[in-house]
């Protein structure tokens, strides 16, 4: 059973997994239909309480909570009153004093989800979390990979990029792990993580011996101006060594599929042509985020509140 | 003045190695006698049967934030929560607002904590004005002021040319200059040590090397210059060695570590508690095995606190926000006593780490029970278990790893300069 906070995969059986995912495949019948909406969780209010502006997954979580009839509100920090002395925890306390039944949480910084969750009635969704995790992305990573490849188990997954800087590798390689895959990661040294041994992954600073018996391949995004003369030289360095195209994935197996978490930077970590086209599936993992928003919207705020409240 | 017998404890002085159950009389503010079986008409009596008889602990690292910061802490209450942890002298820190760089403001410190504080208060002046790492201080007339050694703490000096020219200068006025050492370009935004702790919780990591490089840096201008340097908080395996090598080759070196860099390791943040976010870094387990080894083996000298008060609304901030830093005073003695639970130390060998050695450095006349010495006295329960509520404290400030934890180990009395200053049951007496 999956706890009443989503704060990160590490904290997830696979069989909560499993259920998510399964749940998700009812949610993407009803995003099929033509009336795309159904009462499941109507008279509940859905808070996006992002510190970090995202468009897109706010957009996605709006969307999954509207679908099911929810009353989503957006708090965007970033654009109110709140300033660096502000304590995240007194505006976490304000918005719970207004009853919400779900709040969903995005925060540049790692652990702002999990210190909320610790002070708040209404169970936390974590949208993102600095480097730590990023738990619903994961998800529709393996919902889209399971729709392609009809399994996870015994896959070879690479992934490749900025991991040090990463959410969605350390979400992904724990979400991958535990449905029975194998998971590498691939990038400059300065952008591996000290001692990611331990998370079960096996680095490589050579892309072409990653990719050998790949089945997934996850390209992530790098964040242009910040790393590039610290982490690695260039960008024309790094899309030289590390950046996808066809001729590269020729190394990874046969039918490998390629995966982005948006946004996309043309060029640098994916050819144009390897972006738009199959067997990059990133359209399908924007599709299939709604479906897992919703599935998660619906296991957890079915949660009574703490202390009883509702 | 007062006359106090202590009456049945077990006396611990390392001065003199005594480790024997004994009598203290105290009259006069200085100790007069120690001997089994005394009899004193009239003396005031502590029973300290089951318990230990000690001098007073000395804290070569504490941050008492006055002037400038009085809601995280003032030398009063600062003062106060060091009686309480059995700390009967206590160095503070020079980065206050303004900072303590100018004979004036050593003079206020002084004066304050012989006003307001039930503990000795020492101050140790900035190195360079203003802690900016440029200009150095003027030694000689802070020395005169009564600043017992230098330091511009966690506003680390990173340019070598400055700090052989401190080193140099602080030869002639013969104080210890004190190094928090921490290359910041290795640090840069490293906020949790960095290693598998900080892969798991991608929060940025502050690698070890960053330690250990700047503490050998130090100890070879400490070398070059002959000056006499302190590290403070040694938290690092490597840090531990390099000032191993380099006593033995004779460098006037001695080190302190914390309380915290002994005992907890960086799985202490794995729930993002800000409480355990601290300068230099909690650390992996061999580091503190290393650190312990080096207490042990006399490669550090001391154990000092790095008391660090903030308040809770800054506590409450971003894991990389946050202020680094943890209050300690009031926990230093239950927490230590695990080397001594754990057999590594002998209850000896403990107090002379918590006393008779940071008075040593300092070149103070605390640390010993010798007959005619000032009266710093504390009586210790070393088996009482009990939890620590920061609330219940004397600190203005509540940020501690320890809150809500058991505890064992306790002080139960502590005498300043002859005077009852603190009792379990009455809690801080003076002033």
């Amino acid at each position: 059973m999956i706890g009443r906070d989503l704060l990160g995969i590490e904290d997830l059986e696979r069989s909560d997994i499993e259920r998510i995912l399964q749940t998700a495949v009812h949610m993407g019948e009803i995003g099929a239909r033509e009336v795309k909406k159904v009462p499941t969780l109507r008279g509940r209010t859905i808070v996006n309480l992002f510190f970090e502006p995202s468009t897109r997954t706010q957009t996605s979580f709006e969307i999954a909570g509207k679908r099911l009839s929810a009353d989503v509100v957006n708090f965007s920090a970033v654009s109110s009153s709140l300033k660096k002395s502000e304590s995240i925890l007194d505006t976490a306390r304000t918005l719970d004093a207004m009853d919400p039944d779900v709040v969903v949480v995005r925060h540049a910084v790692a652990g702002v989800p999990k210190r909320i969750a610790d002070v708040l009635e209404a169970p936390v969704i974590n949208a993102g979390d600095g480097a730590h995790e990023h738990p619903t992305q994961a998800l529709l990573d393996l919902f889209t990979v399971q729709q392609e490849k009809g399994h996870i188990d015994g896959l070879t997954v690479t992934i490749v990029g900025d991991i040090l800087h990463s959410r969605v590798a350390r979400s992904n390689i724990y979400g991958f792990l535990k449905m029975g895959a194998e998971v590498r990661i691939a990038a400059p040294p300065p952008m591996i993580p000290p001692d990611v041994e331990v998370l079960g992954v096996k680095a490589f600073t050579s892309l072409r011996e990653a990719l050998e018996g790949a089945d997934v391949v996850m390209a992530l995004r790098i964040q242009n101006e910040r790393l590039a003369g610290s982490y690695f030289p260039s960008i024309r360095e790094y899309s030289a060594t590390f950046g996808l195209d066809r001729s590269k994935l020729r190394y990874a197996n046969e039918g490998a599929i390629v995966m982005h978490p948006g946004p996309v930077n043309r060029g640098v970590e994916l050819s144009h042509d390897l972006a738009d086209h199959r067997p990059s599936v990133i359209l399908d993992q924007v599709r299939n985020g709604v479906s897992i928003r919703m599935a998660v919207l619906y296991l957890i705020s079915g949660r009574p509140r703490k202390g009883g409240a509702s | 003045m007062s006359r106090i017998l202590i009456r049945g404890g077990r006396v611990l002085d390392p001065a003199s190695g005594r480790d024997e159950v004994a009598d203290v009389l105290i009259e006069g503010g200085v100790v007069v006698q120690v001997a089994p079986g005394l009899d004193v008409p009239g003396a005031e009596i502590v029973n300290a049967k089951g318990a230990w008889v000690v001098p007073g602990f000395v804290d070569l690292h504490s941050h008492l934030r006055e002037p400038g910061q009085e809601y995280k802490e003032d030398i009063a209450s600062g003062g106060r929560s060091a009686v309480a942890g059995g700390f009967t002298t206590v160095a503070c820190m020079a980065n206050t607002h303004p900072v303590n760089d100018d004979p004036a403001m050593t003079d206020f410190i002084l004066d304050r904590g012989r006003q307001d504080s039930p503990a000795r208060v020492l101050p140790v002046a900035a190195a360079t004005r203003g802690l900016a790492g440029e200009a150095m201080t003027e030694m000689s007339a802070l020395r005169d002021a009564g600043a017992v050694a230098f330091s511009d703490d966690g506003a680390t000096i990173m340019d070598s040319g400055v700090m052989r020219r401190v080193l140099e200068y602080s030869r002639m006025v013969d104080l210890p200059v004190i190094v928090h050492c921490e290359d910041r370009t290795l640090v840069a935004d490293g906020v949790v040590n960095e290693g598998p702790i900080s892969t798991r919780l991608g929060l940025p990591g502050n690698p070890a090397i960053a330690e250990t490089v700047h503490i050998e840096r130090d100890l070879m201008l400490a070398e070059f210059t002959g000056a006499r340097l302190h590290v403070a908080h040694v938290s690092t395996a490597g840090g531990v060695a390099c000032i191993r090598r380099a006593r033995e080759r004779g460098v006037q070196v001695t080190a302190e570590v914390t309380p915290h860099h002994l005992t907890l390791t960086d799985e202490a943040a794995l729930g993002f508690d800000t409480n355990t976010k601290v300068a230099p870094p909690l650390r992996g387990a061999a580091d503190v095995r290393a650190c312990r080894q080096g207490l042990v083996d006399g490669t550090i000298d001391a154990i000092a606190t790095d008391h660090a008060p903030h308040a809770m609304h800054e506590k409450d901030l971003e894991f990389t926000l946050a202020p680094p830093g943890m209050i300690g005073f009031e926990t230093a003695a239950a927490v230590v006593l695990d080397l001594v639970r754990q057999g590594e130390i002998s209850p000896l060998e403990l107090i002379r780490r918590l006393s008779t050695n940071p008075a040593r450095i300092l070149g103070l006349a605390a640390g010993t029970l010798a007959v005619g010495a000032p009266a710093d006295v504390v009586v210790l329960d070393p088996e009482h278990r009990w939890t620590y509520d920061p609330l219940k404290g004397y600190s203005k400030s509540r940020n501690s790893p320890w809150a809500g934890k058991e505890m064992i180990g306790r002080v139960l009395t502590t005498i300043v300069g002859g005077e009852l200053v603190y009792g379990y049951e009455q809690g801080v007496l003076a002033p």
